[in-house]
């Protein structure tokens, strides 16, 4: 199958490789950094050049969702985890690298020698693009009147699938609380009065010369926050869906901690909430299965939910669905936000 | 590669699979080399989205758009009738399962369960256009959030061996463990 397609050789094929280059370099200089900051915000271009790239080789979703994930939560994640450990990595054994490079070499002169057997880039008749992703695409706007096929495949073709997913997020958001805590007190009013005075204080010598920050951000918060929901619910029609606007609104509540103390944060989105919104969207998702098995279908076959015209069905099933990943993916990330956080040593100025 | 492809032709279209295998190799290599845990993770970041990466290039079709389908409403006028007929397609089907739903509910979506291969270029085309393949997105962009999800597990572990132990380099905090374990015996 391999043999009669030739990969075309044009400008895209340049500008594949102009960001397969950058992301060659940004790898190399991570190798070879020792400042752990300058590590974690170097993967954080990684992310955000290879989400560009994934523009470029037309997976839209993917692209909004690495870099949300990149640029935006694992590297704010990364940070604090850095600030709560240390800031530099110490130099290891020269003996290590030796052994480290032989490794790499062999397992990757191996994985080249295997290559060869791969269908060639962009073949629209290799074995993966030729067979089942194909129907999908055949049968997506028929079955689902859903033209997103991406959006289609991940809610109801593959149902099982993202709700295992879904779950297994839950389950890092449990491992989280387990290992640092829950994040602060489930009730965080009683205590707000005398806490918000303190900090509202230290943060006035902090970020008086944060002014630009402050106002930029409190114009930039609801606007991210209308265009996370446009994002959730545009997913049926263009890129989006429930992973991308859970990450889009978790990372707009961050930044808003991140300009306005984690108090002010705790105070308008309280733990307690997300501990249960991480459980609620699970709870969404699984619902709208046990509701299609109630109604005498199989569980998540959304045609149930609207027998006479089974497309609409299914665009309200994968409406619930979308919902219900979006409330567990946005919880979960703001729990591991506030574990983090919860261990925070009060960070100054100067150690930045 | 073997059937008179030259070896310029055959990087043109494998070159995608070995930068992303360096790119792999790199996160790879500061696994292995690097004691510190913080700089692992990121490593072990870099190793997982080259391995998106692989999925993705797999799944592009040259000259292909994105997987969203342009639908009925919006197709251009030349493929007007194409689109129609399909319309009238999907339209049909509705009415057939809607009639259908009363006495035997879903078992015609099954019955409609033949998925070949395509062997022409005319067989992959989705109402005449050129879509590239959404199954390798899906499984990516699930992938990615559950990257980010145990990515937090594994940092919460190395801030609370920091708190253990002082330390998140590894000989440091194997000399550590060695001397709290020889404490506890003794």
């Amino acid at each position: 199958m391999t043999g009669e397609f030739l990969t075309p050789v044009d400008a895209f094929t340049v500008i594949d490789l102009i960001f397969m280059m950058m992301l060659v370099v940004v790898g190399i200089a991570i190798v070879r950094l020792k400042d752990l900051f300058a590590v974690v915000m170097l993967s954080g271009v990684y992310s955000l050049v290879s989400a560009a790239w994934f523009v470029s080789l037309d997976a839209v979703d993917v692209a909004f969702t690495e870099a949300a994930v990149g640029a935006g939560i694992s590297t704010v994640l990364m940070l604090g985890a850095m600030l709560l450990t240390a800031r530099r990595a110490a130099p290891t054994k020269p003996a290590r690298h030796w052994v480290a490079l032989i490794v790499v070499c062999a397992t990757g002169a191996a994985l080249i020698y295997a290559t060869v057997d791969m269908p060639s880039f962009g073949d629209p008749l290799s074995a993966p693009n030729a067979y089942v992703g194909l129907e999908y695409l055949k049968r997506t706007v028929p079955d689902t009147g859903v033209s997103n096929a991406v959006s289609s495949v991940l809610a109801s073709y593959r149902g099982y699938d993202t709700f295992g997913e879904t779950t297994v997020i839950l389950t890092a958001g449990l491992g989280v609380i387990l290992i640092l805590g829950l994040g602060g007190p489930a009730v965080i009013r009683k205590k707000a009065a005398p806490a918000k005075s303190k900090t509202s204080k230290a943060e006035q010598d902090a970020s008086a010369h944060h002014v630009v920050l402050r106002v930029v951000s409190k114009l930039m918060i609801p606007i991210i926050i209308v265009y996370g929901a446009y994002v959730q619910f545009h997913g049926d029609f263009g890129p989006g869906g429930g992973f991308q606007a859970g990450l889009i609104i978790a990372s707009a509540i961050i930044l808003y901690a991140l300009i306005f103390g984690i108090e002010a944060a705790k105070e308008a989105v309280p733990p307690s909430l997300v501990r249960l919104g991480a459980a609620l969207g699970v709870l969404i998702y699984g619902g709208v299965g046990v509701m299609n098995l109630m109604l005498g279908g199989q569980f998540l076959d959304y045609n149930t939910l609207n027998p006479a015209h089974p497309t609409h069905g299914q665009e309200l099933g994968i409406m619930f669905v979308e919902i219900g990943v979006l409330v567990t993916v946005a919880s979960v990330m703001l729990i591991i936000f506030y574990g983090f956080t919860s261990r925070q040593p009060d960070i100054s100025d100067k150690d930045w | 590669m073997e059937s008179g492809i030259s070896f310029w032709q055959y990087l043109a279209g494998h070159f995608n699979y070995i930068v992303v295998i360096i790119l792999m190799m790199t996160g790879l290599y500061i696994v292995i080399a690097t004691g510190n845990m913080v700089k692992k993770l990121v490593g072990l970041g870099v190793f997982q989205t080259a391995v998106f990466q692989l999925y993705i290039t797999m799944g592009k079709v040259a000259g292909g758009q994105p997987p969203i389908l342009e639908s009925a409403h919006e197709s251009a006028p030349p493929e007007a009738s194409a689109a129609a007929v399909e319309h009238g397609a999907s339209q049909a089907v509705e009415q057939a399962s809607a009639a259908m739903a009363n006495a035997a509910p879903h078992t015609e979506i099954v019955a409609q369960a033949s998925v070949s291969i395509a062997q022409n270029m005319d067989d992959v085309l989705v109402n005449g256009v050129l879509y590239s393949n959404p199954l390798p997105h899906v499984l990516i962009l699930t992938a990615i959030v559950v990257g980010v999800a145990t990515l937090a597990v594994g940092l919460a572990l190395v801030v609370r061996i920091r708190e253990a132990y002082g330390t998140i380099e590894e000989d440091e905090l194997q000399e550590a463990h060695y001397q709290q374990a020889k404490g506890a015996s003794t």
